[in-house]
């Protein structure tokens, strides 16, 4: 099943979104996500798909857009 | 085991607020002050060096602690903006206190540099006596307009503090000190040029790797951080310390704040925040002091204090 659902959820938590952002879309070049909503968005993540993200994973490109947060979720789960 | 004895700290008398920020970097002045909790810093006149201020720090701690300079027996000295590689500004300073054989150590880390200089200095009072830590930063010669987010951040100021074998107002405890490289290039400032930060990597991990060092020292402790009397913090970034509180679940106000008026002083900050809690008069009635720091290298840590 796809992850996409609960990243929404995820970002829809921490970020003030009117509309879902599409799946490519710069979470941080849209003003969706920044340096204080970040750490809010990784600690959602593991909640949602109930998960430790390592220090080491803690890369902002990582978490840019819904399809690099579920291509990253997708690798951890690999 | 040895103790927090006293705090001092300088701070340049030009005010440079948000608007004058605002008209040089162009981003808003209420943009400034929403994203920093910052409203104005301090800039070191021209001619000002590094290891000026931090003698008139280390000047105002001594006699804080009613200390002589020939009572010193170790002298540590943060900065990660001297004006020179080497030598740093230590020996500069030992010797304008008139100490001319007394080892004065140059610790170049920035922001977290005065928080590793009380952690060893905890170690190493058993042998030295009496350690003064300084940590003196004039960051705005290293700042580009042309990067606001960086730009409008950071002041310039020093700190001090003494920390002594056999007596003091708050006994250290434990220390607790980290470094992760693998993240080094997201901020720092190289030999010929600007400081480079990237916030985003730089907040994340510090808003995780912080709270959870405090956390373990007090575990370590048996000790709640709700029990801790007052955080003296690096003053990076006024949301930053907000969520370390969050994430620690304190009230924001166990977090001593005077980021507003200085900006981020780099290594110099912890301990100007330090300074200024002591001289406000107020102390926790009771309650234990942690110290805890985060930045370039990264390199952070913990100094978990108690009051007699």
């Amino acid at each position: 099943m796809s992850k996409q659902t609960g990243i929404l959820k995820v970002i829809h938590a921490v970020a003030d979104l009117s509309a879902d952002p599409a799946p490519d879309e710069s979470l941080f070049g849209s003003g969706a996500l920044d340096s204080f909503t970040l750490p809010d968005l990784v600690t959602g993540l593991e909640q949602e798909f109930k998960i430790r993200i390592p220090d080491s994973d803690l890369v902002p490109e990582r978490f840019d857009s819904v399809a690099k947060i579920e291509a990253y979720l997708d690798e951890r789960a690999g | 085991m040895p103790y927090l004895r006293s705090f001092g700290c300088a701070l340049p008398a030009e005010r440079v607020g948000n608007e004058a920020l605002a008209a040089r970097t162009g981003m808003a002045a209420a943009e400034i002050a929403e994203k920093t909790g910052i409203r104005e810093r301090r800039y070191a006149a021209e001619g000002v060096t590094v290891a000026d201020l931090g003698l008139a720090a280390a000047s105002d701690c001594l006699a804080n602690a009613g200390l002589t300079a020939q009572d010193v027996g170790l002298i540590l000295f943060a900065t990660g903006t001297g004006e020179q590689s080497f030598p740093g500004p230590a020996s500069e300073l030992a010797a304008r206190l008139g100490l001319a054989s007394t080892p004065a150590i140059d610790l170049p880390i920035a922001s977290a540099g005065s928080l590793v200089g009380i952690a060893l200095a905890n170690d190493l009072a058993p042998r030295y006596g009496n350690i003064l830590v300084v940590a003196s930063e004039i960051m705005s010669r290293r700042i580009s307009d042309a990067d606001p987010d960086t730009a409008v951040l950071f002041g310039d100021g020093a700190g001090a503090c003494v920390v002594s074998r056999d007596e003091g107002f708050a006994r250290i405890v434990d220390s607790a000190l980290y470094t992760d490289g693998n993240s080094a290039g997201s901020l720092y400032l190289p030999c010929s040029g600007t400081l480079q930060m990237n916030g985003l990597a730089v907040i994340l991990h510090a808003s995780r790797k912080l709270p959870r060092a405090i956390g373990d020292l007090l575990s370590k402790h048996g000790v709640l951080p709700a029990e801790i009397g007052v955080y003296l913090m690096h003053q990076a970034n006024g949301n930053l310390l907000r969520k370390v509180a969050s994430t620690l679940k304190v009230p924001e106000e166990r977090v001593f704040s005077n980021i507003e008026r200085y900006g981020n002083t780099s290594s110099a900050s912890l301990l100007i925040a330090a300074a200024e809690w002591r001289s406000s008069g107020a102390q926790p009635a009771a309650g234990p002091i942690v110290l805890a720091a985060f930045g370039a290298g990264f390199h952070w840590g913990v100094v978990l204090a108690e009051l007699p």
